[in-house]
């Protein structure tokens, strides 16, 4: 009998009639085997794994179809029965491993706690069950720190308990429901170091629901592609991404940005219809630097509680070029990209634009220089006020020029958001009516609507799924090009930012560790941090993704 | 526990509302027992506006003597069944003094609901003006005001407006005196509030982009950070009123508040206190429509804040997270 | 932690600093002959110049606050003109309607304020928690609802409307308890019990509400929160999620509330103890209040104030102690 035996699952949220999240879903995984659920959001990925358990009970969702677990019939099965294999024969872990755990209890006691819900342990015995477990999955000194809370530890040392508290009583199944997705490149790669290593110490079957087709390649034997709730493909993880039968699953391929490809001449965004007129191209590259940073400087609080946030960080920024700025979280990187646009002051270093010194300007004097110094920003949510229409939004930076003709400013606000591949009669909705892509895309014509010379872009992309990413890197290349521009685009996607940049500035704690052509950097990194970075981007190819394990573990060794 | 999870796992259940005044109503309705007390608190400032007008239907007035109403052998006790109901006098006569119960308490509704709009609203005004001085002002603006703010928090309404009493000449109007007091020491909630939510509100992206597009401080304010603060205040306003009500209901059961012959809800209660067993009438009134007033307008609090809390409109509207959206 | 402890204590020793400023100059800087409402209406014109001449109403102002403040930490002495009466520290002035010192009027009267305080207060947290994590407990049933409807109820009724009722059912018409007439702990103790029991009980009634309706919702809120579905997620009962996880996220709230309301409880339950005859710290303000007795109005709002603030630091400390998170951020 296999381990997991799904049949016709269907999970709807509103009632029985409502719209089915995952609709006829069918798998099976062997004892011992690993099965990647991909898909973008929405997919019904996330809700296939919580039925599993038998998470959806009670919560108003129906539920249907045939669930077998471990044995246990989790649709028929009483809630004591259901108890007794959630934990203990089949455990999950979470996507963010800081809410994940109870912030009150030290991280010891928690898996304790679990750990006498299934055995009839003692006390003692399960909190040494609780140091034993945090040991195996590499929290260094266990027995000490496991008297720790949880907002003592690291992201990754939370994400290691939680997968700890998996391993506790021993499960024959491990459900990973995005285990890595909060978590930075490199933590990333050690925890799916982890989690391959331990399948192979105890054999447990590991179901790992992903948005990340290179996190599922790294880790699974089979893959099974989801979209809309239902199944497109499945097969093993190498058949299906290296020759994916169904279109979407091509698409989905095609979207994934390479951290190993030569940055390809941008092709026009699906979605954007012709040319609209906008101002001609200003000549770009070369010559004199649009802007100009020099020994940069940010700190926070002051006395004992101080941090410095970016330190010393010099760079230059030309028209018609982009600059990747990467680094993972903590970097300094947003920090660095609010400065150069001055919606904080620096601290400490200058700031040159256009020739004039702007670091230190005060609010009224930097007036001047607003509009040409524009920024997109992460969040798709919250960098559009819900009150107002997009059309207002975007018409912003219009009116605070002094237009004032209405009949102007909706016209010009339309060509711009035809621009950006929006339909220019949505003018007077609000934000909550468009997707996150469209979202980025409001602020991207609000960006343009001030004609600015220069645009920092802040993780624009970080928030999208996989191929709406594709569309609004793609969009920004080509008004870059179109508008010769500067960019500064920051992520902490390495692939992302190879695929948009001409230089690229590698961040670590402040500082700039490593700058230079996005070849010399991606094709021959210097730095250590750059390498280990390089080394622990996912590959999407199951067989190089052997290979960088294996480099991986010589870069920590060395 | 089943909304949240559905809405934070999938982004299936999340269908976006109407938004605006359409939907907030809707949610409103939706809460059957806040439109109940908006009712009845519609009725009660009905009332309280009709005072002059429903006295004169019932032919009395709240300061009139009736000396023949009353026993004098007993020291006062209303004549009559029930605190001498009767058909002229509706809800009987006062003890000792024989005045007219029905419209003591119609006029009563006057100053206790006004006494305490009135307080409500100098509350909001100081509360929101100096929440957002803090809220926008520098570092020692911010500090300046959160320690008036701390002080004022020390300040007990109760005994802070004992003490004013005492040292206000006695020809003060007591009601507005009352109001006042009550307005100028009540405020720290609201300005907290409003402190909180604006430094909240600054640090989202939608406000950095209108400083990017070239608006001054006062334009960002008015756009961006106003209108999401109508929420909050409203919820807070709505909840501070009942409390109002009951501070000037204490302070004339004290005897130190609201003097007769002007009628006040407490202070008649203050009067029956020495008359319940000879006239229980009189003190179970006022003890109930301080009662139902107090909680009509909290479950409308209730009803408003489950109407515009912001968590909840902002999960209904927009089904995304901050993070990397990883559902299905 | 250190660090924490010590801002929180000079922020509220300099939040009291000022009160101290705002009292005074709010009653002694106030319309009209101070020293003549102070001494009282009775007082002869040489009465008056003596009480005037003892605030040093002559002086500049900022002279009368430093004798005043003096007063509390040091203690001050007066002169009588036949003699000198010392007053020590901490010196609130004195009452000349009385002829007592305020210090000492407010100590005599703390017993029994404190006696209402503190057991209305182990019975009202014991309530209100009680309510809540019940209503959690019992949550989408009958029960919950009642609970909650009771709640709304208790949070919309005066304490005095409900002593009132208490006293009329229980005195007046069952005649199950005498009328509360307050007798010393050291006096009787089973006296001081049964005479308080109305007091507590109402008291109790109407400030339990605010902590059930917390103790619910913070309650609910950790329940949805993300931590919580990782221990159902292993198989840990709903009775160990309310009572383990739930529960303990409510602490929090709970104990910052409480320290503020027993504090303040300090300052004298003035509602409870003028309805239940309770010689406390509140009564008699309502007295000094009628009596315009100026002195003992300003020292008891200073009193209060003190208490207040010291609750307040208490409670900000107890609260990140009780979830250091907040501490860090």
């Amino acid at each position: 009998m296999s381990l997991v035996e799904v049949s016709g699952l269907t999970i709807s949220f509103d009632g029985a009639a409502g719209a089915r999240a995952v609709d006829g879903l069918s798998f099976t995984l062997e004892a011992g085997a690993a099965l990647g659920v991909v898909g973008e959001s929405g997919s019904g990925k996330s809700a296939s794994a919580y039925a599993l358990l038998g998470l959806h009970r009670g919560t108003g969702a129906t539920v249907g179809g045939s669930i077998r677990v471990a044995g246990v019939d989790v649709q028929a099965a009483t809630d004591a029965e259901l108890r007794a294999l959630r934990g203990s024969r089949a455990a999950m872990v979470f996507q963010d491993p800081l809410s994940s755990l109870d912030p009150y209890y030290a991280v010891g006691d928690q898996i304790a706690e679990v750990y006498r819900v299934h055995t009839r342990a003692s006390r003692r015995a399960a909190r040494a069950r609780a140091v034993e477990v945090l040991d195996r999955v590499g929290i260094p000194d266990a027995a000490r720190r496991s008297r720790s809370r949880p907002h003592e530890f690291s992201g990754g040392m939370r994400q290691r308990t939680l997968i700890a508290m998996a391993l506790a009583c021993e499960p024959q199944l491990l459900i990973a429901d995005e285990p890595t997705t909060a978590l930075d490149v490199t933590v990333q790669a050690q925890i799916l170091d982890l989690l391959h290593h331990l399948r192979h110490e105890t054999g447990m079957g590991l179901l790992l629901v992903t948005h990340d087709v290179g996190v599922a390649a790294e880790s699974v034997d089979d893959v099974l592609v989801m979209q809309s709730g239902r199944e497109v493909e499945s097969g093993p993880v190498a058949d299906v991404l290296s020759a994916p039968r169904r279109p979407y699953t091509r698409e989905l391929l095609s979207a994934v940005p390479r951290v190993d490809a030569k940055r390809a001449t941008p092709a026009a965004a699906p979605g954007v219809k012709g040319p609209v007129p906008v101002p001609a191209p200003r000549d770009a590259g070369g010559g004199e630097p649009l802007l100009e940073a020099v020994g940069l400087r940010r700190e926070f609080g002051r006395g004992s509680g101080r941090v410095i946030a970016v330190d010393g960080v010099s760079l230059t920024v030309h028209r018609g070029e982009t600059l990747g700025i990467v680094g993972e979280s903590g970097s300094g990187k947003t920090t660095l990209g609010r400065m150069l646009v001055r919606l904080l002051d620096p601290t400490g270093g200058s700031l040159h634009y256009g020739g004039a010194e702007i670091g230190s300007l005060s609010d009224k004097a930097l007036r001047p220089y607003r509009r040409e110094l524009q920024m997109v920003f992460q969040d798709p949510v919250a960098s559009l006020n819900p009150r107002r229409s997009i059309g207002e939004s975007v018409a912003d930076p219009l009116r605070a020029a002094g237009v004032l003709d209405d009949t102007r400013i909706r016209s010009r606000v339309q060509e711009l958001l035809e621009r950006v591949g929006l339909d220019p009669n949505r003018y007077d909705r609000y934000p909550h009516e468009f997707s996150g892509g469209q979202r980025q895309r409001v602020g991207i014509a609000r960006a343009l609507a001030a004609g600015p010379e220069l645009i920092v872009c802040d993780e624009p992309v970080s928030a999208l799924d996989v191929t709406t990413q594709a569309q609004v890197t793609a969009l920004l290349a080509e008004l870059q090009r179109e508008l010769g521009l500067g960019l500064v685009f920051i992520a902490h996607d390495l692939a992302v930012v190879r695929q948009v940049s001409d230089r690229v500035a590698v961040m670590r704690q402040g500082r700039i560790v490593e700058q230079g052509s996005v070849d010399e950097v991606y094709g021959a990194p210097q730095d250590p941090y750059t390498k280990q970075l390089l080394a622990a981007v996912p590959a999407l190819d199951p067989a190089l993704a052997t290979v960088r394990r294996a480099a991986r573990k010589e870069l920590a060794a060395a | 526990m089943a909304e949240a999870l559905l809405v934070k796992e999938a982004g299936v259940a999340a269908a976006a509302p109407a938004s605006g005044a359409s939907s907030f109503r809707r949610r409103l309705r939706a809460r059957r027992s806040a439109v109940v007390a908006a009712v009845v608190v519609a009725l009660l400032v009905l009332v309280a506006l009709a005072a002059p007008l429903l006295a004169g239907i019932e032919g009395q007035d709240p300061t009139t003597y009736h000396a023949n109403l009353v026993d004098s052998a007993t020291g006062g006790v209303p004549l009559g069944s029930f605190g001498g109901i009767s058909a002229e006098h509706w809800l009987g006569v006062e003890p000792l003094t024989g005045r007219d119960l029905f419209a003591r308490v119609v006029y009563g509704a006057r100053v206790s609901l006004g006494v305490a709009l009135a307080a409500t609203l100098l509350q909001v005004i100081i509360g929101v003006v100096v929440g957002l001085a803090a809220g926008l002002g520098n570092r020692f603006v911010d500090q300046a005001l959160s320690r008036v703010t701390d002080i004022v928090v020390a300040l007990p309404v109760m005994v802070i407006a004992l003490g004013a009493l005492a040292v206000v000449p006695a020809d003060f109007p007591r009601p507005v005196l009352i109001a006042v007091i009550v307005g100028l020491v009540g405020w720290s909630g609201i300005s907290k509030i409003v402190r909180a939510r604006t430094l909240a509100l600054k640090s989202l992206d939608h406000v950095a982009a209108a400083r990017l597009s070239g608006w001054g401080g006062l334009r960002i304010a008015r756009r961006e950070l106003l209108p999401a603060l109508a929420a909050p205040v409203i919820t807070y306003a709505v909840l501070l009123f009942p409390g109002n009500i009951v501070v000037e209901a204490a302070l004339s059961f004290l005897g130190v508040g609201i003097k007769p012959p002007t009628p006040s809800w407490g202070q008649m209660l203050s009067d029956a206190d020495t008359w319940y067993q000879a006239a229980p009438t009189y003190l179970l009134i006022p003890a109930l429509l301080i009662f139902i007033t107090v909680l009509a307008l909290t479950v409308l609090g209730e009803g408003v804040r489950n109407a515009l809390d912001p968590r909840v409109a902002s999960r209904l509207r927009i089904g995304t997270g901050r993070k990397k959206e990883a559902g299905g | 932690m250190t660090r924490f402890l010590l801002r929180r204590l000079g922020g509220a020793l300099f939040v009291l600093l000022a009160l101290s400023v705002v009292v005074y100059a709010a009653f002694y800087v106030a319309p009209g002959n101070v020293a003549q409402i102070a001494c009282g209406p009775r007082c002869s014109p040489a009465q008056v110049a003596q009480v005037s001449d003892q605030l040093r109403l002559g002086d500049p102002l900022y002279v009368q606050y430093a004798h005043f403040l003096q007063g509390i930490f040091a203690g001050r002495d007066y002169s009588t003109g036949t003699g000198i009466l010392h007053c020590q520290a901490p010196c609130l002035g004195r009452s000349y309607q009385d002829d007592q010192q305020v210090t000492q009027m407010i100590l005599t009267k703390l017993p029994a304020t404190a006696s209402l305080a503190i057991g209305a207060f182990v019975l009202w947290i014991l309530l209100g928690v009680g309510t809540g994590l019940l209503s959690v407990w019992r949550r989408g049933r009958a029960t919950e609802r009642i609970l909650t409807g009771l709640t709304l109820a208790g949070m919309a009724t005066p304490v005095f409307v409900v002593g009132l009722l208490l006293i009329i059912v229980f005195c007046s018409a069952l005649q199950l308890l005498p009328f509360p007439d307050y007798v010393p702990l050291t006096e009787n103790p089973e006296q001081w019990a049964w005479n308080l029991l109305l007091p507590w009980v109402s008291l109790a009634l109407v400030s339990a509400a605010p902590y059930a309706r917390m103790t619910r919702s913070s309650m609910l809120e950790t329940l949805a929160e993300d931590h919580v579905r990782t221990f159902r997620a292993y198989g840990v009962s709903e009775r160990g999620l309310v009572g383990r996880h739930a529960l303990r996220g409510a602490l929090g709230p709970v104990i910052a509330l409480g320290a503020l309301d027993i504090g303040s409880m300090f300052g004298g339950a003035v509602l409870t103890e003028s309805l239940f005859n309770i010689p406390g710290v509140g009564r008699e303000l309502v007295d000094a209040v009628k009596n315009v007795d100026l002195p003992v109005v300003v020292g008891l709002v200073l009193v209060t104030g003190f208490f207040v603030v010291l609750a307040n630091a208490v409670a900000d400390i107890l609260q990140a102690m009780a979830d250091r998170r907040v501490v860090l951020s």
